[in-house]
Parts: structure tokens; C-alpha cells; sequence
């Protein structure tokens, strides 16, 4: 490996790099770096080099250093600079391959140019970069804006009811689902008795019921709406159970207007001699459902 | 202000106003609305409201825009609709009323948010593409400021989730539309692309720039 003041010997190869040219060979101060182009995008900029002709020696040298410095910090980090490390030595060691010529001067166009993918890589970091900093600027102007609906809101969510009219969420998620689940548990509380016989319910005469509703009601059902008769927690689940076995069994489906919208369940066109599996049929008792 | 009875007053006689008072009312009506509004209203929802075609709408807000000109508030255009808002320049007055909400979002989480804007929809393996780490976290950060959300998954192998932007991103930024983000392409590559850019903007500013203050440069950039 080339020690650094060697490295540092190359001649400017920006004309216009008027200050500090003067490189120690180790950082001492080191900003946070958000990853491996981040670091580059440092140690370039710093020694205002030209990013279309990055000297890569002496690039992936000072890289490695700071990596040496590194790895005794975060190895969960460390790991995605080491990959970028692997590039630089790639590349490095694909620009000492004697075929190739070497370009001493502008290099940008060069199509056999090893460096150019990451030098792709680094303009197109460096300007979601930016922006991100001007993103960050305008944030700061516009939280000084105040505006009715900011305080409506509470938290200043410009997010009403008509503008997520576009996320049709045709899937709903099993956690969707869960959440919503969960919503209706809380609306049924147990009643406080001692030792009142439960009547039983079983998952298949839930799924018969349901299946029926879907069969005879036009445009699907609420999702709430099965739970409205429900008088207790064992019911709801069972319910619920019954719900997850027709979907699992492509007998129906559930449908979400919008975040937050209500939960529709539609029928499926139902598989032949398939209807009611004797499995999962049974949830005996209330122990197992608490 | 005015002596006017029930709103079907103002309708019924509108047709007997003479065209300056007439506006004169749309106008009036407008602000109102504008005042009251919970969110931005379209160009649609304000023709709507006010029984006015949307060029004549349009017109409307112009001339209360202006009417704003040089006054505490503004009429400002974002995420698709208008609103009245109060103008950045006083926002430390109105502050010591409303504590403004911090803005605490990582450089991490800025610059996924970036990506985000530009190349949505986008799956998580794209962001991390651009970035070089592990995006997980800015990406959830994000989705919990509902400045994110999941839309979807790409018909990929694996079916990797994609993100957008929210509406709610467009407030927070001031932005009206996705299309208001700078063009990337005509960001810089690199520090000496930046220069010369300036020099062939504005090559007279070189020799002056020693009396010249240095803010009017960054304004510009940030604003």
C-alpha cells in the first residue's frame, strides 16, 4: 500500500484549489458520515478534487484509514464501508491492469473507464444530498407558515379525508385487519357475571353464517356489521376465525376504502365441494380463545 | 360589513349588481372561505363553493393574492389547493401563540426523503441503492411522520414495498406539487460544475463581490 504521503504528492488536479491543500495524511476530526459515498463524497470535496477524475489510490488509501479508524467503533456500520472499500480496491487494481489505458487527464467520457459507475454513483448521491439540504431549509420556512388547517388538525397533518382519495388499498393487510379487530374488542365489554353458562359457537357454523350473508347480501358486508350481534369476546374471535378461514379459502375477500376506511368483505366465487373443511372447525371453550 | 340579508339575497340580486360590486363580493367571499378553510381547496372546490367557473376562480385568487401584497398574510399554494396562511416573516410573532411544530427529521432521514420525492414510487432496495447504507430506519421514521406512505408493492421478485410522498409532505415543505422539486439534472455534479455554473450566471458579480453582502447567493439556493 502507498503511504499516504506519497499519495498526497499527485499534483492538484483541480487549478483552482486555492486553499488548504495541505493533507496530513489522517483526518483528525471526523463529521458523521451517513455512509461510504457520503465519506468519499468528504474526502473529495475536501481536497476539491475533480469527481469525474478521482485518483483512486490515493482515495481508496485515505478511505481505508478512516475505515481503520472505524471499525473499532461499529461493525454493524463499518460493514457497508468495507463493501464500498472492496469496490475502491477493485477498481483500483482494474486501473493497474496494463490493457487498459490509463486516462491521466479528463476521464468522464471514457466508456472503459472503471471508476465511471462510481463516479455515477457519487453525482447522483451528491445531488439527492443537496436537496435534501434545501429540502431542509424550506421545511424550516414553512413550519413558521401558520395556517388554519395546521391548527384544526392538532398536529398540522394536511391530511383530510379527500386527498387519500388515490390510496385504494384493494388488499388489506392481515395487520389492517388485526387493528381493526381490535377496535371491535374494545367495543364489547365482557359482561360482569360470575358463572354464566357461554353458549358455544364453532368457527364452521360462523363461516356458514357468513358465507350466507355474502351470498344474499348485494355490495358485500361491514366488517363491523359481523360483529354487531356478537355478545362476547368468544364470539367475536370465533367470528374472526371463521372470517380468516373463508379468505383463506378464496371464499371471500376484504376490501379497504382508503386509509382508515371501512372494511368491506365480498364474496368469492366459491370452489366446488370445498365449503367447509373439518379442520380448524372447532374452538371448544373459552379458555383456549382468552 | 355588509347589510346583506340571507346568502339567496346575494344571489337573487347579484344579477342586479353592477359588475365591480360583483367581484367585489366574489372576492369577499373568497377570503372568507379562505379564512375558514381546514386545508387547501382545489381550483375545483372553490369554484364550487363559490358558483364561479374556475377562470373566474382563478382571477379571484389572483387578485386577493395581490390584495395580500405587503400584509401578514398570504395566499399561499400547496399541495394542490390554496390557503391562507400567515407569512414566514412574522411566523416568530405568531409563534409566541402557537409553538410551531419542531422539525427533527436526521440528515438520514432528509436524504431518503429526497430520494423518496424524486423516484416514486420506489422500493426500499432502490433507496438503499442511491444511499450505499441500510435504509430502514429513515425510511420508518418517515412513514410515522406520514411524510411517507406505503403504496403498494412492485410486481418484483419478492414484491418489495414502494413508497410516496404524502400530501402531508407537500405541506410541510410548502411544495404545491411533486413538480416543484428542482430538477435534479440541473444540480451540480460537483463543486467546480457549481462554479462554473455561477460564473456563466452572473459574470459580472466576480469583481464586485467583495462589497456585495454574500446573502443574496445561499437566499437563492435555499429558497
Amino acid at each position: 500500500m502507498i503511504a499516504p504521503e506519497i499519495a498526497a504528492q499527485g499534483p492538484p488536479l483541480h487549478p483552482a484549489a486555492p486553499t488548504d491543500r495541505v493533507f496530513t495524511g489522517h483526518p483528525v476530526k471526523l463529521p458523521i458520515f451517513e455512509g461510504p459515498l457520503d465519506l468519499l463524497l468528504f474526502l473529495i470535496e475536501r481536497d476539491e478534487l475533480d469527481i469525474f477524475d478521482i485518483p483512486i489510490e490515493r482515495i481508496t488509501n485515505q478511505y481505508l484509514d478512516y475505515l481503520a479508524g472505524l471499525e473499532s467503533l461499529n461493525i454493524e456500520v463499518a460493514g457497508e464501508f468495507l463493501v464500498t472499500a472492496a469496490q475502491l480496491l477493485e477498481i483500483k487494481s482494474r486501473m493497474l491492469l496494463p490493457q487498459e489505458e490509463r486516462p491521466e487527464t479528463e476521464g468522464d467520457e471514457e466508456v472503459g473507464d472503471p471508476r465511471a459507475e462510481l463516479v455515477a454513483r457519487l453525482i447522483e448521491y451528491r445531488r439527492y444530498k443537496l436537496v435534501a439540504e434545501e429540502l431542509r431549509a424550506r421545511a424550516e420556512v414553512q413550519r413558521l407558515v401558520f395556517s388554519r388547517g395546521a391548527l384544526t388538525n392538532g398536529n398540522g397533518n394536511g391530511n383530510g379525508n379527500g386527498e387519500h382519495a388515490y390510496l385504494m388499498l384493494n388488499d388489506v393487510s392481515t395487520f389492517d385487519l388485526w387493528a381493526a379487530f381490535q377496535a371491535v374488542l374494545s367495543r364489547v365489554k365482557e359482561p360482569p357475571t360470575g358463572d354464566m353458562p357461554r353458549p358455544r359457537f364453532t368457527v364452521a357454523q360462523k363461516m356458514a353464517a357468513i358465507a350466507s350473508r355474502l351470498r344474499w347480501e348485494q355490495g358485500g358486508i361491514q366488517f363491523v356489521g359481523l360483529f354487531l350481534e356478537a355478545a362476547t369476546r368468544l364470539e367475536i374471535i370465533v367470528t374472526f376465525l371463521a372470517l380468516l378461514e373463508l379468505i383463506r379459502l378464496r371464499r371471500a375477500r376484504v376490501a379497504q376504502a382508503g386509509l382508515f376506511g371501512e372494511i368491506r368483505i365480498y364474496p368469492l366465487a366459491e370452489t366446488r365441494d370445498r365449503s367447509l373443511p373439518g379442520v380448524t372447525t372447532h374452538l371448544s371453550g373459552a379458555t383456549e380463545a382468552e | 360589513m355588509s347589510e346583506l340579508g340571507p346568502e339567496a339575497d346575494v344571489t337573487t340580486e347579484a344579477a342586479d349588481q353592477r359588475p365591480e360590486d360583483q367581484r367585489r363580493t366574489n372576492l369577499c367571499a373568497l377570503e372568507a372561505v379562505l379564512f375558514m378553510a381546514a386545508e387547501p381547496l382545489s381550483l375545483e372546490d372553490l369554484a364550487g363553493i363559490l358558483e364561479a367557473d374556475p377562470a373566474e376562480a382563478q382571477a379571484l385568487i389572483a387578485h386577493l393574492a395581490a390584495d395580500y401584497e405587503g400584509r401578514g398574510i398570504q395566499v399561499q399554494q400547496v399541495a394542490g389547493g390554496y390557503q391562507v396562511s400567515t407569512r414566514p416573516e412574522y411566523g416568530h410573532f405568531v409563534a409566541r401563540l402557537h409553538e410551531p411544530e419542531r422539525f427533527r427529521l436526521s440528515r438520514a432521514a432528509l436524504e431518503t426523503l429526497a430520494i423518496v420525492a424524486y423516484k416514486q414510487p420506489v422500493t426500499r432496495p432502490e433507496v438503499e441503492a442511491i444511499r450505499g447504507v441500510n435504509s430502514d430506519s429513515p425510511l420508518d421514521t418517515l412513514v410515522q411522520y406520514e411524510l411517507v406512505y406505503e403504496a403498494g408493492r412492485k410486481d418484483a421478485p419478492g414484491r418489495p414495498l414502494l413508497y410516496r410522498t404524502t400530501d402531508n409532505f407537500l405541506g410541510k415543505f410548502g411544495l404545491n406539487s411533486i413538480a416543484d422539486l428542482p430538477r435534479l439534472d440541473t444540480i451540480p455534479a460537483d463543486e467546480a460544475e457549481a462554479r462554473a455554473a455561477a460564473e456563466s450566471l452572473a459574470p459580472a458579480r466576480e469583481p464586485d463581490a467583495g462589497d456585495e453582502p454574500t446573502s443574496p447567493e445561499p437566499q437563492e439556493r435555499s429558497g
